[in-house]
C-alpha cells in the first residue's frame, strides 16, 4: 500500500521519512501519472503560493480533485490545509488555484511574519489519544494558516485559544474571539484530514497513522494494480525520484541541536 | 533573550503556553523552503514577479551580487523601508541581508519583521573576526560557506540554514559547485572514519565535535542546505538539486536575464523536477536569446570588475593568505583561513 506525498516544495522529505518510520511505502509525486495506484495524498508543508503554481503547470490540479472524488484520502499540512479549503482568505494578489473540498474558510498566513511563528502542546483529539501516547501532542506552527470559519459537517480535531492579546489577524480576530477566542488548527470531513501545524517536524507519529487509518481497507489489489502499471510504464517508474534516506533531525523544542 | 542553550518563552508572552523562536522552529521555516527556489529582488515589482513565477521566498536586497561587482564601494544593509514595501508586496517569506559580524543591522532587520537574515559576504564584512551570534535572535540565519568546517561553525553560532557559497553576480556556477562538492565530500569522508577517529577530524576542520558527531550519524548538514551563487540557468539549478541541495538561491541569474519572467518560471521548475531531464529539456527550450544576452551582461560586467582585480592595491590580512584584494570588493571567498 503507497502512500503519495506532493514532492513539488516544501516538507515532503519530512513526510516520507516519518510515512517510512511508520513501515509504509512512500512515492515522491510531481506529475499526474505518479497518482496512479496510490492509496492516499500527503499535501506537506511549504509555500502554497509556489505549490499551487508547479500544480497549474503540469495540469495536477484536475488530476487532484479526481484522485479525492474517487474517495481516497488527502491529508494536507500548513500549506495543503490551504489547498484543501474551499476558501482562503490573505491571499496573493490574483488568488492561487485551490483543491477544495474542504467546507471551511482558511486565512492564509493568520498567526503573521516568522517572528510569530511558535510550537506548543495542544490536547490531543480522541482520534489520536486511542492510538496511544500522552494526552497532548507537539505542534509546530510555521507561518501557519488557520480556520476561521468552518461548515457543519467538519469535524474539529483540535483548536487553539487565541489570548486576548493576539493580533494575527486584524479583521478576523474580533470574529474569532466572538466564539470564544478559539481558532481550529485540526480538522476531518469525510477522506480529507487537514492540520495548520507540522506534525512531520516532530517525532509523534500518530497523526500520520491516524492518516493511514483514512486509507481504504484491503488496499493489496490496488498495489499490484500498481506494480503492473509500473512494469508497462518502465518511464515513469525510472522517473520516479528517488527517496535520500539520509534527513533532518528532529529538533527537540527547547534545546539547542538536540535530536530526538 | 536566551542565554547559551537555555531558550526562553519570547519576551512579550503573547501565547501563555507556546516557545516562539525555539531552535525547531527556526529550522521549521528553512524546511517549508525545501526544494524552492530563493531570489534577490531589488523591488516590489521583481518581488511580484517572482511570487507569480513561484519563488518560496525573497532576498531584499539594494543591488544584486553582478551589480555590487561592477560598482565596487562598500555593500550594506539595505533600506528598512524598501524592504518594508517588498514585504508588504508580496505574502511569500521576505529575506534580507545583514553584513557579516554586524548584529546591529541584523537587530534593524529583526525589528522590521523580515522572515530571514542573510548574513552574507556578498556585503562588505563589518567584522573580520566574529560572525553575529545568532543565538540572541528571534529570526532564523541563513549563512555561507565552503567546507564542512565552515558550515558547522555557523550552526555552532546558531544559524539554521546553511548556504554554500559560488561566484555571486557572475553566472558562472564553478565556485558553488566546487563548495557543494567539497562540504558533502568532507561528509561523506567523515561517515567513512571511525568513531575513535571523529575528534581528531573535529580538531582538523575546526568545528565543534558535539556537531560533527551528530553530522556522521546523520550522514547529512543537521539544517537546510542551499547552493547559491553563480546559478544562471535552469540546468544550474537542477545540477545543484542533483548533487544533494535542499534548493537554490538565484541572484542575478533572474532579473539579469533577457527574460525575467520565463527564467524566473523555468528556475523553478526545474528545482522541482531537478531529476527528470525530458521537463529540464521543456524548460530549457526557448530560452537561449535571454541566456547569451544575460551571460553577455553578466561576462562584460565581470570582466570589468576584474579588470581592477588584475592590478590589485591591496593584500589580503589574514595570517598565511596573501591573495591580493580591490578595495571595496572585499569578499572572503579567497580566504582559506579556518578560524573565521
Amino acid at each position: 500500500m503507497a502512500v503519495g506525498v506532493l514532492a513539488l516544495q516544501g516538507s515532503f522529505k519530512e513526510h516520507i521519512v516519518a510515512l517510512k518510520k511508520l513501515g509504509v511505502e512512500a512515492v515522491e509525486v510531481r506529475k499526474p501519472e505518479q497518482l496512479i495506484g496510490l492509496a492516499g495524498l500527503i499535501i506537506p508543508g511549504g509555500e502554497s503560493t509556489t505549490m499551487a503554481k508547479l500544480a497549474e503547470e503540469y495540469s495536477l490540479i484536475p488530476a487532484l480533485k479526481e484522485f479525492a472524488s474517487g474517495g481516497k484520502p488527502i491529508w494536507g499540512t500548513c500549506a495543503g490545509l490551504i489547498f484543501l479549503a474551499d476558501k482562503a482568505v490573505g491571499q496573493k494578489s490574483g488568488g492561487q488555484a485551490l483543491l477544495g473540498g474542504l467546507d471551511c474558510t482558511v486565512h492564509r498566513n493568520f498567526f503573521g511574519s516568522q517572528l510569530n511563528s511558535f510550537e506548543t502542546e495542544l490536547p490531543a483529539p480522541a482520534a489520536l489519544t486511542e492510538l496511544g501516547g500522552t494526552e497532548s501532542f507537539r505542534a509546530v506552527f510555521i507561518r501557519a494558516p488557520a480556520i476561521v470559519d468552518a461548515g457543519p459537517d467538519v469535524d474539529v480535531l483540535a483548536a487553539l485559544e487565541l489570548p486576548s492579546g493576539e493580533s494575527g489577524a486584524s479583521s478576523l480576530e474580533k470574529k474569532t474571539e466572538e466564539k470564544g477566542k478559539k481558532v481550529i488548527v485540526a480538522v476531518r470531513q469525510g477522506n480529507l484530514l487537514a492540520t495548520a501545524f507540522h506534525p512531520e517536524l516532530t517525532s509523534d507519529s500518530r497523526w500520520h497513522s491516524l492518516f493511514l487509518k483514512m486509507l481504504p481497507k484491503g488496499g493489496k489489489a490496488e498495489v499490484q494494480q500498481a506494480k503492473e502499471q509500473e512494469t508497462e510504464e518502465q518511464v515513469v517508474r525510472v522517473l520516479r525520484p528517488f527517496t535520500d534516506p539520509k534527513d533532518l533531525p528532529v529538533f527537540r523544542d527547547s534545546s539547542f541541536l538536540v535530536f530526538e | 533573550m536566551a542565554n547559551n542553550g537555555v531558550v526562553a518563552v519570547y519576551g512579550n508572552g503573547v501565547l501563555a503556553d507556546s516557545k516562539k523562536s525555539t531552535y525547531a522552529v527556526k529550522v521549521g521555516l528553512a524546511q517549508m523552503l525545501r526544494g524552492g527556489v530563493i531570489m534577490d529582488v531589488i523591488d516590489a515589482e521583481q518581488a511580484r514577479i517572482a511570487e507569480e513565477a513561484g519563488a518560496a521566498a525573497v532576498m531584499a536586497l539594494e543591488r544584486v551580487p553582478a551589480d555590487i561587482r561592477a560598482q565596487g564601494g562598500v555593500a550594506r544593509m539595505s533600506d528598512p523601508q524598501m524592504i518594508k514595501d517588498i514585504k508588504n508586496a508580496v505574502t511569500i517569506p521576505v529575506m534580507a541581508k545583514a553584513r557579516i559580524g554586524h548584529f546591529v543591522e541584523a537587530q534593524i532587520l529583526e525589528a522590521i519583521g523580515v522572515d530571514f537574515i542573510d548574513e552574507s559576504e556578498v556585503l562588505t564584512p563589518a567584522d573580520d573576526q566574529h560572525h553575529i551570534n545568532k543565538h540572541n535572535f528571534h529570526i532564523p540565519f541563513v549563512c555561507g560557506c565552503r567546507n564542512l568546517g565552515e558550515a558547522l561553525r555557523r550552526v555552532a553560532e546558531g544559524s539554521a540554514m546553511i548556504r554554500t557559497k559560488g561566484e555571486a553576480g557572475t553566472g558562472n556556477v564553478v565556485e558553488a559547485v566546487r563548495h557543494v562538492r567539497t562540504v558533502l565530500g568532507d561528509i561523506r569522508r567523515l561517515q567513512a572514519l571511525d568513531d575513535d577517529e571523529v575528534f581528531s577530524f573535529a580538531k582538523s576542520i575546526a568545528a565543534p565535535y558535539e556537531l560533527v558527531r551528530q553530522t556522521k550519524q546523520l550522514g547529512r548538514l543537521p539544517v537546510v542546505n542551499f547552493a547559491a551563487g553563480g546559478v544562471a540557468t535552469p540546468a544550474d539549478a537542477a545540477l545543484m538539486m542533483q548533487l544533494g541541495c535542499d534548493g537554490v538561491f538565484v541572484g542575478s541569474g533572474v532579473f539579469k536575464s533577457g527574460d525575467p519572467v520565463r527564467r524566473a518560471r523555468a528556475i523553478v521548475q526545474a528545482v522541482t523536477h531537478y531529476n527528470d531531464p525530458h521537463v529540464l529539456a521543456e524548460v530549457s527550450s526557448g530560452s537561449r536569446r535571454g541566456l547569451n544576452s544575460e551571460l553577455s551582461i553578466l561576462g562584460l560586467r565581470f570582466r570589468a570588475s576584474g579588470s581592477r582585480c588584475r592590478e590589485p592595491s591591496v593584500i589580503c590580512s589574514h595570517a598565511g593568505c596573501r591573495h591580493p584584494m580591490i578595495s571595496g570588493l572585499y569578499t572572503w571567498d579567497h580566504c582559506q583561513d579556518v578560524s573565521i
